[in-house]
């Protein structure tokens, strides 16, 4: 099936527009803009190469190399496939209930991932944007315009995706590439130095993460018509919920809501994320459509990611966090936000509730513990999923007598935004470029929608000359008519 | 991290860190693209042979990102190691210099944009900065380094042990 704008009824005749890669979105993206002699919109794309290639990187290796194999997959958040492909190995070794230790180290290293995640995203990514808007002087645009604008700023970002990166460092074993999760817990519990090193400065980490959200809720408040409408669509949420209803990254059942906030289904095990999820394929993507099975592609398509996942939540398990919820919750006057500018609002109130949780588990005696495996019998069948920066990521894996991998199949958050993201740059299309003149600033819109869901497309592939933003005006006959390019040679 | 610590200072290491950074990055998992990993590990195992003065340490990460402009804080001389698919064959060696490239707030920087970053959040003047772009042919995931990539790292290792490490870090 098609949405709107998803396919021109006649393409003959229309211009194509490619924006391709997406700037400060990772690996390859593309956005193509048909449009016709008048400048009105006919179609809008998003396409991104996602995973290929990914399934038989892992298919064929012992179970035991998964979780810190995956890590090559992606050099963005390594540490949410280390866990996710983590928790499906416990199911396959028959870990079905961790050490208090393993599990709280493992919950100290995913916190850490999503403060610095969100830290970097909000104060290098999106904050030029937000702080300068999309129409400002692209210089200005960036982390540049924003250190000298606002030098706190810029500062105490790099210093919170510091502290994020020393949790992961001192949880994971290593800056980069850590092993410190493995089937059935983790093989190291935070030493009592890291533990005081952290415990330092936590309670910084912690204010500051506060004045972030502090900030994006002014902005949003602000200039409410713009933040509420840009790019927002209606569509139903779906993330993990912890056990009792608490907004939980690690762990916790799937619900979904429809755009009313009505439950559609709550309280399932993602062992059988199958008989609820289904992906569509469409010809002109590399990237699956995931939906609700029982509401079909047209309807069941969703949201994932930080403004579902605070929506979703009954309520969120540190105080902080939680009364920020609340104001949002009120924010939306009783009817779940739907605002894509939003998501940047929930995202921080998620990175304050991280830095309270850091906080909480460096004062919990179990994260210095020496009990950290457990193992029960073996199966051959695992599923983990965990609540990425990004939004919900599904590793599932089958192994064979030999315990070697036979079957992997990845869904990762990026896919499960896919629809979402693609209604959303199609709303910005229709409102800011139908019928006008392509300007950087305008096109630059269309990016800004993008951004808002921090979509990682995982390619780690970033060799010199790899990544140039190239933008294509194509004629009605195919001939290129204009062409700009941006590069790391500026 | 006090509250009443200037941020300044809470930006610059604890301890004084070491008079050269070689800093390799790149997927060793995406064939060519473990040029900047295993360059720094076998010129890690060379290093050990030398007498650096101030020493040198090693780093890799997946790509560049803010943080490291944290890392050049009190730095001699830093080295970027990456493959690239534009250098020509071995290698290419340049000086890095700021600049405010497009690369800034993707998730990925060019070491250009690590020292924009440097300066406009740290301050003050950044160490010398040199690029060893090794050039890689192929990057697909799961493939191993090729045997052009390899002999490029090899002429590039002679070249640092020669060249950088005497006359730009050694004695």
């Amino acid at each position: 099936m098609a949405f709107e704008l998803e396919t021109a009824a006649h393409p003959e005749g229309l211009t194509r527009v490619a924006i391709d890669p997406v700037s400060r979105v990772e690996g390859h993206g593309k956005v193509t803009l048909m449009l016709d002699e008048a400048g009105h919109v006919h179609q809008v794309r998003l396409h991104i190469v996602e995973f290929r290639g990914f399934e038989k990187f892992i298919q064929g290796r012992p179970y035991w190399e998964v979780p810190v194999m995956v890590q090559r997959l992606c050099g963005i958040c390594p540490v949410s496939h280390h866990l996710a492909a983590s928790k499906a190995i416990d199911m396959i070794v028959g870990a079905k209930r961790l050490t208090p230790t393993a599990e709280k180290v493992r919950r100290l290293m995913h916190y850490g991932q999503m403060l610095q995640s969100h830290a970097l995203h909000f104060f290098h990514l999106s904050s030029p944007d937000l702080l300068f808007g999309f129409d400002s002087e692209v210089g200005a645009r960036n982390i540049v315009g924003v250190a000298a604008a606002h030098p706190d700023i810029a500062k105490k970002g790099v210093l919170l995706r510091k502290y994020g990166q020393e949790v992961i460092r001192m949880t994971a074993g290593k800056r980069v590439h850590g092993t410190g999760s493995i089937p059935g817990g983790v093989n190291r519990s935070l030493s009592a130095e890291d533990r005081a090193t952290l415990l330092k400065d936590i309670y910084q980490i912690v204010s500051w993460s506060r004045e972030a959200v502090h900030l994006i809720k002014k902005l949003h408040l602000a200039n409410p018509a713009l933040y509420n409408s840009f790019g927002s669509f209606r569509s139903n949420i779906m993330s993990l919920v912890g056990n009792d209803g608490a907004l939980d990254f690690y762990h916790g059942t799937l619900r979904a809501r429809d755009d009313n906030g009505k439950l559609i289904f709550d309280n399932v095990d993602y062992q059988n994320y199958r008989q609820y999820l289904s992906e569509e394929v469409k010809p002109w993507s590399y990237m699956k459509f995931p939906f609700i099975t029982s509401l079909g592609p047209e309807a069941g398509w969703y949201k994932v990611g930080p403004l579902a996942r605070v929506q979703n939540c009954d309520f969120i398990p540190t105080p902080l966090a939680e009364a920020e919820r609340r104001e949002f919750v009120d924010f939306g006057g009783g009817g779940l936000v739907h605002a894509t500018l939003a998501y940047h609002w929930a995202r921080m109130i998620e990175m304050l509730h991280s830095a309270e949780t850091i906080k909480d588990l460096l004062h919990d005696e179990d994260i210095s513990g020496s009990d950290l495996v457990t193992e029960g019998e073996h199966e051959s069948r695992g599923v983990g999923v965990i609540e990425a920066p990004r939004g919900t990521l599904f590793h599932h894996y089958r192994v064979d007598e030999n315990d070697v991998v036979t079957f992997c199949n990845l869904i990762v958050s990026t896919t499960n935004n896919n629809q979402a993201m693609n209604e959303s740059i199609r709303q910005v299309a229709k409102r800011y470029l139908d019928g006008r003149q392509l300007t950087e600033g305008l096109l630059n819109h269309i990016e800004v929608a993008i951004r808002a869901f921090d979509p990682c497309l995982s390619c780690a592939t970033h060799a010199l000359g790899k990544m140039p933003l190239e933008v294509e005006l194509i004629g009605a006959d195919g001939s290129l008519v204009d062409r700009r390019t941006k590069g790391l040679g500026g | 991290m006090e509250a009443d610590v200037p941020l300044d200072d809470l930006l610059r290491p604890r301890s004084p860190p070491a008079a050269v950074l070689v800093l390799g990055y790149g997927n060793p998992s995406r064939g060519d693209d473990a040029l900047g990993p295993t360059f720094v590990e076998r010129a890690r195992a060379a290093a050990a042979h030398l007498e650096v003065p101030g020493g040198i340490e090693f780093l890799t990460d997946f790509q560049l990102q803010v943080e490291h402009a944290l890392d050049l804080i009190g730095r001699r001389l830093a080295v970027f190691v990456d493959a690239s698919a534009d250098a020509p064959a071995p290698f290419a060696c340049s000086e890095v210099a700021a600049r405010r490239d497009d690369s800034h707030s993707s998730h990925a920087l060019s070491p250009s944009a690590v020292l924009q970053v440097y300066a406009d959040v740290v301050g003050g003047p950044p160490p010398r900065c040199r690029l060893l772009a090794i050039r890689g042919e192929s990057f697909e995931l799961g493939a191993d380094l090729g045997t052009a990539a390899t002999a490029n790292l090899d002429a590039a290792l002679e070249f640092f042990a020669r060249e950088i490490l005497r006359q730009d870090g050694g004695p």
